[in-house]
């Protein structure tokens, strides 16, 4: 294929194709390449497959960590590198990571704002500061600490970051800050207010407890506790202290009866 | 020579000048803690933003880097240039309250608080330090070592160099070693900010300031006048 022949791929200022690690909470994971101007939705639901699980896809990350998030209602956006930056995303390194509900948005911006923080150089003041106050405040947020000005304050701290920076870098890294907070600001919110997580990922907001009535006192949960936290004797419905439980989530994962319980901590 | 306009003003400034040091020929203020006259531009604290370009394509750029070329328009204190300026301020005295640099250049520029906890660092990696012995001192003792979080600024492994002189160019260059007053609350972390009411009036009325006659109060009367009418009207 010559110059000419592929640049009929694709559509008029974006030619030719585009690949993409796509992985994720879908079926098909792997490489994919496709034309320029295909949409979000045909990538995830027709290449991808859709979801994995039983649960509904709620967003798809671009442009590896500094890229944005882009919410479902959004997918029939055409790749292209500028419908990608009007949503608040990148082109980038080409990542595509798929989220379903059991993804968190606060903790997904939390988790990349801790990357990049170690990912800056530290020349520019901006990117080494304003990434790691970001972090912070992302991280009150997500232990129950946040308040509602905090808000208000990442979306200003975010934009600074962004037009001030002296590198790719630092005026990329708040855009999984600032996207999340355009598309799922209720998420924050619900974080902040009520002091809920609601998909159930974020430790401090949530607990575990043992459905008794499920629970056939198999003894797997109480083995393999880490912290030695589940009590029970064999064959009766097993406790979980929760002073010791450091919230790991082994129990969850072990219970073949659906006898551990995800809930929001109360109060 | 490279015709320009800064703040309204057409100037012929020679090839190889940057914005910064054109706007402070002209006598125009923008605050610099990591610029030294004697010493390369580093870029690293950013307070020197100024908005550049026109129409779609206007941006922030470090004016102590940015070179002067034909045609560019230049504004040094927009509305959007202030308040990216006061939230580095704010990031920076957050992570160093106890400097004097930094505290005054709070009460000039109308810092009125700070959103993020103290961090009581003793740096803030403005690397004049690190160019002072490199470029006047001949002797590059000291560098940045690891990155991000991580970043310090120390001499090579930890260990007492041995081309440091110890002639202390480093200390007197230092933004950070400087010793704020402490006020009558040395716990907050802007300090008495017995001038910190200050902020230019024009400010408020035109969104950008029209004149650096002055601060608030000091100003002309066109300012104040321009109030009234909106008040009037």
């Amino acid at each position: 294929m010559g110059a000419d022949e592929y640049a009929k791929v694709g559509i008029p200022n974006n030619r030719g194709t585009k690949i993409f690690s796509l992985v994720g909470k879908i079926k098909n994971t792997g490489l994919v390449e496709v034309p320029f101007g295909t949409t979000i939705r045909e990538v995830v639901y027709g290449i991808g497959g859709g979801p994995r699980g039983s649960k509904k896809i709620k967003a798809v990350q671009t442009g590896g960590p500094s890229g944005g998030c882009i919410p479902e209602v959004m997918f029939d956006l055409p790749i292209d590198y500028e419908s990608l930056a009007q949503a608040g995303s990148i082109m980038g390194s080409g990542g595509m990571i798929v989220m379903d509900e059991a993804t968190c948005m606060v903790d997904i911006a939390r988790y990349y704002t801790n990357f990049l923080q170690g990912e800056s150089c530290g020349t520019c003041s901006t990117c080494r500061e304003g990434i790691q106050r970001m972090n912070e405040i992302l991280t009150n947020i997500a232990e129950g600490r946040g308040q509602l000005e905090d808000l208000a304050l990442l979306e200003e701290l975010g934009k600074v970051v962004r037009d001030v920076s002296m590198c790719g870098l630092g005026q990329t890294a708040p855009n999984p800050v600032l996207s999340t907070l355009r598309y799922f600001k209720d998420e924050y919110i619900l974080h902040i207010v009520e002091k809920k997580c609601p998909a159930g990922v974020c430790k401090a907001l949530i607990m575990y407890t043992i459905d008794a009535d499920k629970c056939t006192g198999c003894g797997l949960c109480r083995n393999k506790c880490p912290q030695g936290a589940i009590e029970g004797e064999p064959k009766k419905p097993h406790s979980i202290a929760q002073d010791t439980c450091v919230i790991c989530g082994m129990c969850y994962e072990l219970c073949t009866f659906d006898a551990v319980l995800k809930t929001n901590r109360e109060g | 020579m490279c015709r320009i306009t800064i703040d309204g003003i057409g100037f012929d400034a020679p090839e190889g000048w940057t914005i910064l040091e054109t706007a402070r020929f002209l006598g125009i203020d923008i605050p610099a803690i990591c610029f030294h006259e004697g010493l390369s531009p580093g870029g690293g604290c950013r307070l020197c933003v100024v908005e550049i370009g026109n129409g779609d394509d206007v941006r922030l750029v470090s004016s102590c880097t940015h070179p002067v070329e034909e045609g560019l328009v230049v504004r040094t204190a927009t509305e959007r240039v202030i308040a990216a300026r006061k939230m580095i301020l704010e990031l920076l005295i957050a992570q160093c309250p106890t400097s004097k640099t930094l505290q005054d250049l709070a009460a000039k520029m109308g810092l009125k608080q700070v959103r993020f906890t103290a961090k009581f660092d003793d740096c803030i990696y403005c690397g004049l330090c690190v160019r002072m012995c490199e470029e006047q001192m001949m002797a590059s003792a000291i560098g940045f070592v690891n990155r991000g979080k991580e970043l310090k600024i120390t001499t090579p492994f930890d260990k007492n160099s041995e081309v440091c002189r110890k002639c202390g160019a480093c200390m007197y260059i230092c933004p950070a070693c400087t010793v704020r007053c402490e006020g009558e609350a040395p716990q907050e972390i802007l300090c008495g900010r017995c001038e910190n009411a200050l902020q230019p009036t024009c400010l408020e009325s035109y969104h950008s300031f029209a004149c650096w006659m002055g601060l608030r109060g000091e100003c002309g009367t066109c300012a104040r006048e321009k109030l009234e009418d909106k008040k009037e009207g």
